[in-house]
């Protein structure tokens, strides 16, 4: 194949030249930059709000916190009916039930094609399995977990259904919550023993428990923590949330990632911040534009623009002018091309 | 009776051979290190890589520090806190001096004359420093990475990625943060400087006359 690129010494032939340090010039950013950031880390150093913990969490709003484990109790949470990579009809409440959170584009819905690879049970996983392990010597707490387990699921779903209207009921003193006496079997002592666990922040661990030592994923618990109100809440006090740019902010006053501006831009505007598929619509739009900007250089009309635009006449206009002034002493004008 | 032992590396079918040859025809010292340039190039307008690639260098340097010592590290000590600040800012500077310098190429058209590649691969650059700076806010350990992680999932599950690319997975986020994508960009960054060397600065447009 023949080579179309030409050398250095024939690309550059007539242009005037002039010395250039480019490693000086590296090291004096480097330099000036250090110096920039030094002062900038020292004066307003860096965001760091502590975690929010599913004992923070009971601690400080224990009713939201009971609320939301009888909604995984019921399978009636977000992450319930999440779909993939989590679940497929998590509350196995109804067969025909494929992931009714799953977002589509026509025909199109790629959340399915890959399966379930972290797979979250609420009931199960969020309260369960957790009660299971903290039952050990607590024999109270094991003979409600074994009668809630024996009934069957319409029982089950009568006394969260109770359950969850006492709450609405309920009083609380501080950390803990007085519900009034109603139908709903076990499901208190259940509930209780997990707020109780949750305060003295076993349910951490209980959540992240997989009989192994080392745990990294933290699917379980965060996703538990954005079933609730009190973790948004916070999140709506920071200005972090979709409908206040938040995917661009940062806690406190801090810059956050703003050179998400565009992606969080189609949050704020219909038809995507109507759209139910809103997350897909929004990353193809952007998987679009990202291509385009790709392939500017072989787009008519996109890598026109700047010429049409002509900053670049302010970015050289000492090389614009010495070239004009060459014209007309009657030199030539090697430094610039064609398009 | 052996034949007499050849250098392999001088025969023109070595691959060896081949690519310093290359090298040597395209890529001499004198381009790769440059003492003079076409005068056009004292533009303001090039300071913006240049200054890029510093505060690349700062980001780097500031997060084998935080990674020597862990990711728990900063949110218990002073200095810790002090060289994460470090990090943050040092990122902060490196994403706006490489949108200007983006900007700076988009106006100036600096995929000309055959260097269309120069600008993908730099778009490729920014695109894989947003990713490596989202792992990177998910790692941090706080309410922040909390909250992102929990929102930013329901984005790549609906591509369907999210099976594969687990944001609420902090040991996934942290050791592509601190391992492959660094990695990736400073060989990307690389590969960018070199097509620029390799092919010099483009002139600028040509004046249109009335």
């Amino acid at each position: 194949m023949k080579r179309r690129q030409i050398d250095q010494g024939t690309y550059y032939r007539g242009v005037p030249t002039s010395p250039y340090d480019l490693v000086k010039e590296i090291t004096l950013a480097l330099g000036v930059l250090l110096v920039v950031v030094l002062v900038l880390s020292a004066v307003l150093s860096s965001p760091d709000v502590p975690p929010v913990t599913i004992q923070s969490w009971a601690k400080s709003a224990p009713l939201d916190f009971l609320q939301t484990a009888t909604a995984e109790l019921q399978g009636s949470t977000i992450s319930a009916d999440y779909g993939p990579p989590y679940n497929i009809d998590a509350d196995g409440l109804d067969p025909s039930d494929t992931g009714a959170s799953v977002q589509t584009w026509g025909p199109l819905a790629p959340q399915l094609w890959a399966g379930v690879h972290q797979p979250i049970n609420p009931p199960e996983t969020d309260v369960i399995a957790p009660l299971r392990l903290a039952s050990v010597g607590r024999p109270g707490l094991g003979a409600a977990l074994v009668q809630y387990q024996a009934a069957g699921t319409v029982q089950e779903q009568t006394w969260l259904t109770n359950y969850q209207k006492a709450l609405t009921k309920a009083t609380t003193n501080g950390p803990l919550v007085r519900v009034p006496a109603g139908a709903y079997g076990p499901v208190n002592v259940m509930m209780q023993a997990l707020l109780a666990d949750g305060r003295a922040g076993a349910l951490d661990s209980l959540l992240l428990h997989s009989g192994r030592f080392y745990v990294t994923d933290y699917t379980k618990p965060l996703l538990f923590l954005a079933d609730g109100g009190y973790f948004p809440g916070l999140a709506q006090s920071q200005k972090l949330t979709g409908s206040q740019w938040g995917m661009m902010n940062e806690t406190g006053r801090y810059p956050g990632q703003a050179w998400l501006w565009l992606y969080t831009l189609w949050y704020q505007i219909p038809p995507y911040s109507t759209a139910q598929n809103a997350d897909l619509l929004v990353v193809l739009t952007m998987g679009l534009l990202t291509t385009l900007l790709l392939l500017v250089p072989f787009i008519p009309g996109l890598r026109d623009l700047p010429r049409w635009l002509g900053l670049h006449r302010l970015v050289w206009r000492e090389h614009y002018r010495l070239e004009r002034e060459a014209r007309r002493l009657g030199g030539g004008g090697g430094g610039s091309t064609a398009r | 009776m052996s034949a007499e032992p050849r250098d392999d590396t001088q025969g023109p079918r070595s691959w060896t051979g081949s690519l310093r040859r290359l090298i040597e025809r395209d890529l001499p010292i004198e381009h790769l290190l440059p003492d003079r340039e076409p005068a056009y190039v004292g533009s303001w307008v090039y300071v913006f890589g240049v200054v890029t690639i510093a505060a690349l260098i700062l980001t780097i340097a500031s997060g084998v520090v935080l990674a020597f010592f862990g990711p728990q590290w900063w949110h218990v000590s002073p200095q810790g806190h002090f060289f994460n600040s470090l990090h943050f800012w040092s990122v902060q500077m490196f994403f706006v001096f490489m949108v200007l310098h983006l900007w700076g190429q988009y106006f100036g058209q600096g995929w000309r004359d055959g260097r269309a590649t120069t600008w993908m691969v730099g778009v490729v650059v920014f695109l894989v420093s947003i990713v490596t700076a989202f792992t990177g806010y998910l790692s941090q350990q706080n309410f922040d990475s909390q909250w992102i992680a929990v929102n930013a999932k329901d984005a790549i599950n609906a591509t369907g990625a999210g099976a594969f690319f687990n944001v609420l997975n902090f040991g996934q986020m942290y050791g592509l943060h601190v391992m492959l994508f660094p990695i990736l960009i400073v060989f990307l960054v690389g590969l960018h400087v070199v097509q620029v060397r390799l092919r010099g600065v483009v002139k600028p447009p040509a004046e249109e006359r009335p």
